[in-house]
């Protein structure tokens, strides 16, 4: 039996398969080439030495080490903003949360995981001016304020991993533990939570993952081309990203455009081994409880 | 005593609930406050007018939001088929260690950063379209569109891919009854049984492309006008908010930011409305790697 229809959809997906790839191999082909080059601690460091660079006793102008010091900070920081309430919200969906309050919850989240992170960025500046006009008249933006956006920007992809973790546990953990007489609390916490501890991680990596590639939030929040090391959290600061979106549009000779390329493979490899990483520490999860997951 | 641990428990975990809701709320309430007087102070409803002109006071966005629809628009036009197509191979219509294959690097491009996509394409789409276009930059809203199609692809394909994968579990004992092999059940029953989950992986796909910004900001060239011809430098609101910000945050322009953030607020409720409005088993499940 041949329909044309069923051969067009052949043609299709054939086309689909081929051109996608194709385009992607392109564009990661064009920084591979153009960017190899400059691979090597030159790239890093400029001229100055490894050691006295990455301790900060010389600083670095003409290399990428302070955007990479500043997207790490950025990381830590924001992820010590997101972490207690991403994963408490998620916890508290998972197996606390009242059915309207679910509902309510999940709209608001949504909601959060939608808006553009320009518009995020934008958040953080009128928090700004607002804490200008009151409270705080010397702030400026600053690491403190763009890791805060950024929080905010990841939220909801912990809170979904952790309630997602936490749900495709089988249901039988909680039921015999509350069967041997845990509390709701008890059974989260010595049972629940540790089963579901590497889905919640995979999590963790994901949201780093989001906060490491974003550009928009930082760029109206405290990022600047040359800022050196991070000088606090009040202090401006260098990031990856934006060192990419800046050279694209500044770079001055064959050098600074070659180090574009070959920081845009490093932030790519940075995002793509924390997915690497995501997506190892859910499947482990997934194969640890495959079979007695009852649905 | 365990009754009271748990009663601290959920007070705690739901304060975390809480403070989640409030930062939604705040966000929401901090970009709408400011917004408010620019139509309040004097220039009344200027702000949503057609022209954008700082030299002559003129600061309408009606343009950029314009040009904000319609790359977002065209690149759901390119990248919705695409997705299908994806998902099709993926389903069986290709042979399954290329599937395998496309399954991982869709995967993949969730985490691809999307400044790098921008700075790839400015080196290598940028001069060819200069080429195709014969006239200009390159940097226009078909350069944008055709970048913004392959950002938005991953989301829309893993959000397809889940809808079918549970729709093929429970409907291929039906089509088997029926004769049908694999590529025939997913063309003639999974297909239109999952007619939601391919509006929602639409409605996602343009959230995503309406709300990035660095891709225009990149490559569309951020002219401020009416979109006329696919090769025309266009500004979208994303990027307009980019730029002013960067430049001078002092002039009359100032108040339109809020305006253009409001209305892309708006963009988004309305998207995550039409979602829930959709008959879906799992539209929110996939949504991670949405809103870069």
């Amino acid at each position: 039996m041949k329909h044309p229809q069923l051969s067009l959809i052949t043609a299709w997906a054939w086309f689909s398969a081929l051109v996608v790839p194709a385009a992607l191999t392109a564009l990661t082909g064009v920084l591979l080439v153009r960017g190899h080059g400059a691979l090597g601690s030159e790239l890093f460091f400029g001229n100055v030495p490894a050691l006295d660079a990455m301790t900060g006793r010389i600083p670095v102008w003409d290399g990428i080490w302070p955007a990479c010091v500043g997207t790490l900070s950025l990381l830590g920081l924001t992820m010590l903003f997101a972490l207690i309430p991403g994963i408490g919200c998620g916890v508290y969906l998972a197996a606390f949360a009242r059915p309207a309050v679910r509902a309510w919850l999940g709209l608001a989240l949504d909601l959060l995981a939608g808006i553009p992170s320009i518009v995020m960025g934008l958040f953080g500046f009128t928090l700004l001016l607002t804490l200008r006009r009151t409270l705080l008249p010397q702030t400026g933006p600053s690491l403190l304020l763009a890791s805060a956006c950024l929080a905010l920007l990841v939220l909801p992809v912990l809170v979904t991993t952790t309630r997602g973790a936490l749900e495709a546990l089988p249901r039988q953990l909680s039921l015999s533990s509350a069967a041997m007489g845990l509390g709701q609390w008890a059974t989260m916490r010595r049972v629940l939570l540790p089963a579901a501890g590497r889905g919640i991680l995979g999590g963790v990596l994901l949201a780093a993952g989001r906060a490491a590639e974003d550009t928009a939030v930082i760029m109206l929040t405290g990022v600047v081309a040359n800022a050196g090391l991070p000088a606090g959290v009040t202090a401006r600061f260098e990031a990856l990203p934006f060192t990419i979106f800046y050279r694209s549009a500044e770079y001055r000779d064959a050098t600074e455009l070659q180090q574009g390329f070959a920081a845009a493979l490093v932030l790519l490899a940075l995002s793509l081994s924390l997915l690497a990483g995501a997506r190892m520490l859910q499947l482990a999860l997934e194969r640890r409880w495959e079979g007695t997951v009852v649905r | 005593m365990p009754g009271n641990k748990d009663r601290i428990a959920g007070l705690l975990l739901g304060t975390a609930a809480a403070t989640v809701a409030c930062a939604v709320a705040a966000v929401f309430g901090f970009l709408f406050l400011f917004a408010l007087p620019v139509f309040t102070g004097g220039q009344g409803l200027a702000v949503l007018g057609g022209t954008w002109q700082p030299e002559t006071g003129q600061f309408g966005i009606l343009p950029m939001l314009a040009a904000s629809v319609c790359l977002a628009l065209s690149a759901l036009a390119l990248g919705w088929p695409l997705a299908l197509g994806l998902c099709c191979s993926i389903r069986g219509f290709v042979p399954a260690p290329l599937a395998r294959l496309l399954l991982a690097l869709l995967r993949g491009m969730t985490a691809f950063p999307t400044v790098v996509y921008g700075f790839a394409a400015l080196f290598l789409l940028v001069p060819f379209m200069r080429e195709a276009a014969g006239r200009g930059s390159g940097l226009c809203w078909a350069t944008a569109a055709l970048v913004l199609a392959l950002v938005a692809l991953p989301t829309m394909v893993l959000v397809m891919d889940a809808g079918i994968q549970q729709m093929e579990r429970r409907l291929h004992l039906t089509g088997a009854a029926l004769g049908f092999n694999r590529r025939q059940i997913l063309v003639h029953l999974v297909l239109p049984a999952c007619r939601g989950n391919l509006s929602a992986a639409a409605a996602l796909g343009f959230g995503r492309a309406i709300g990035d910004t660095l891709i225009p900001l990149m490559l569309a060239g951020n002219a401020p006008q009416w979109p006329h011809s696919v090769f025309d430098s266009i500004r979208s609101l994303t990027a307009h908010i980019g730029l002013v910000l960067a430049t001078d945050t002092h002039s009359a322009a100032y108040g339109s930011l809020f305006v253009a953030g409001c209305l892309l607020l708006l963009v988004n409720v309305a998207v995550q409305l039409a979602l829930r409005a959709l008959p879906t088993k799992n539209g929110s499940s996939a949504t991670y790697g949405y809103g870069a």
